[in-house]
């Protein structure tokens, strides 16, 4: 058959293989380097996790030790900055899909897609010159704040898309009943928007548990258990850095197992996302 | 004949394009009007002044008055939210909420407070699903999502809810055009029963279908109202060449 083929479509069917062969090439090399990182952490990690390590402070060199406390401080400064930036997010969404078509929406709308776009260290130092050095020390409440000021950009924006993706002839049928504007926004388009809303609240959670720079100068980090906001806080993050440029091989162990854990919780809030993503009408 | 709504020189523009022209006609009351025209004539458009649904397009403009029982709709202070309560609206694509059947129903009802306790108000969604004649086949299943009825179900459904906030006038825009024919003669069967209870305005692309439900029927071309009569005598006997060309589709 080939050879009743002209020159043409040869050649056609040789760019053709080739292309689809590098596009797949690419997709494996994604794929393959995320398998690669996953693999290596656990590998790194995994011995050195164990009760003592996930429930004890940080110990001088040699005596054992865990994150403990570092798990507490990423737990109370994500889920003060879910509790400010969430609200606070999903609404500023609301009013620039459903109102946000002036000056004011696309002024707003310009600057929380250059927050998204600026560097999370910025954000550290600005929250350092705002709260930290008023407050003269670090802690979790500055902590806090930076990853919510982090977090209400992303969660705003994608509310946003969300609540466009709402048909308008649903928005049409409750105004056509007699409801006003804001009922509309807030027990039909909402609810039909939920679980995209909820999606791109998970991601930013994700996100902002990954962050280290922005908790550097703000929260600083702290041997021991802390339950208040008004104290330096440790995180996972903070502590993976101490520990990964440290000089002592035990503390790279330890390193290794905090990132384990931290990748861990990354993916189950992205898995959690798909399930709530499958729910969908 | 007493009109309930009387539309008296209106003109209407998407910014500067004008689409509808000086138009003049009175819907009586307890009778069923219907729009017909080719695509882009305007009898949507003209349907949403009504209940002023075309207030949500930032560049719409409008001259002209829309009486409803003698009363401006588009005078200043007029209660926008009001007016929609008493002018009902259903739409071509059904658009149920992404709720349950009865929350569906119940929706109207509630934002508006009409009922008075709970069993009013599952009395109320009852009564509405009767008259939509959806309750037999809904009855069983009354907590699960709209999202799972058929086309034609759904479009009942959405008259249903129109129907429960108790509107005084019906519009109805296409209701029919998404359904196979079974479940439109339910529709047209249902919307000239409705036609003892309240005034309805039905905009249609299938002439026959003007002809089997309406009373009178309004012929729209390129924004400007052509022809307005009885609808018998509007199929068989019409004032206009152009209405006449247009039934006996010689063109649209």
């Amino acid at each position: 058959m080939a050879s009743t083929l002209s020159k043409d479509q040869r050649k056609r069917r040789i760019v053709n293989s080739v292309m689809t062969g590098l596009t797949a090439a690419s997709a494996v090399s994604v794929t393959g380097i995320l398998l690669v990182i996953l693999g290596y952490i656990t590998y790194q990690g995994l011995s050195s996790i164990s009760i003592e390590f996930l429930t004890d402070t940080p110990k001088p060199v040699g005596e054992g030790g865990g994150i403990g406390n570092a798990i507490l401080g990423s737990a109370m400064m994500t889920g003060l900055a879910a509790l400010i930036g969430l609200p606070v997010g999903i609404l500023a969404g609301v009013y620039l899909a459903e109102f946000g078509d002036g000056w004011y929406g696309k002024t707003v709308r310009f600057i929380a897609d250059t927050l998204i776009g600026t560097p999370s260290i910025i954000i550290g130092i600005f929250i350092y010159t705002v709260v930290v050095m008023p407050m003269g020390r670090q802690s979790g409440l500055a902590g806090g704040l930076a990853l919510a000021v982090i977090m209400i950009p992303i969660v705003a924006r994608t509310t946003e898309e969300m609540i466009r993706l709402v048909p308008n002839a649903m928005r049409e049928g409750a105004l056509a009943l007699g409801a006003p504007q804001w009922r509309v926004s807030w027990n039909i388009v909402l609810p039909a928007a939920a679980s995209g809303i909820a999606t791109g609240a998970m991601l930013a959670i994700a996100r902002i548990t990954g962050e280290t720079a922005p908790l550097l100068f703000t929260a600083l980090n702290s041997r021991f258990y802390n339950f208040y906001y008004d104290q330096p806080m440790a995180s996972l993050t903070v502590q993976i850095y101490n520990y990964a440029t440290g000089p002592f091989e035990v503390e790279h162990a330890m390193a290794w197992a905090a990132t384990l854990l931290l990748v861990g919780l990354i993916l189950i809030i992205n898995i959690a996302v798909r399930i709530v993503t499958r729910k969908r009408f | 004949m007493k009109p309930k709504i009387s539309i008296n020189n209106l003109d209407f523009f998407y910014g500067s394009d004008q689409a509808l022209f000086d138009i003049t006609l009175d819907i009586p009351e307890n009778e069923i009007v219907a729009f017909i025209g080719p695509s882009g004539c305007g009898k949507s458009t003209f349907l949403r002044t009504l209940n002023r649904m075309n207030d949500t397009i930032p560049i719409a403009s409008l001259r002209g008055e829309v009486l409803l029982d003698g009363e401006n709709i588009y005078a200043p202070g007029t209660d926008v939210v009001a007016l929609r309560r008493r002018v009902g609206m259903v739409f071509q694509k059904s658009n149920p909420f992404p709720k349950s059947i009865f929350d569906n129903v119940a929706y109207g009802i509630k934002i508006n407070g009409i009922h008075s306790g709970k069993s009013d108000l599952a009395d109320r969604v009852e009564k509405a699903l009767h008259d939509a004649a959806l309750w037999d086949e809904v009855k069983d299943r009354l907590n699960t999502s709209a999202f799972g009825l058929s086309g034609g179900q759904q479009q009942r459904l959405c008259i249903a809810r129109a129907l429960a906030v108790q509107p005084e006038v019906i519009l109805m825009d296409e209701p029919a055009s998404a359904l196979d024919p079974i479940a439109t003669q339910k529709i047209e069967e249902l919307v000239v029963q409705l036609k003892q209870y309240y005034t309805i305005v039905i905009v249609t692309h299938n002439m026959q279908q003007a002809a089997r439900v309406s009373d009178r029927t309004a012929f729209f071309m390129l924004g400007k109202l052509v022809e307005y009569n009885p609808t018998q005598r509007m199929f068989t006997n019409p004032d206009e060449k152009l209405t006449e060309d247009y039934i006996t589709g010689r063109f649209g």
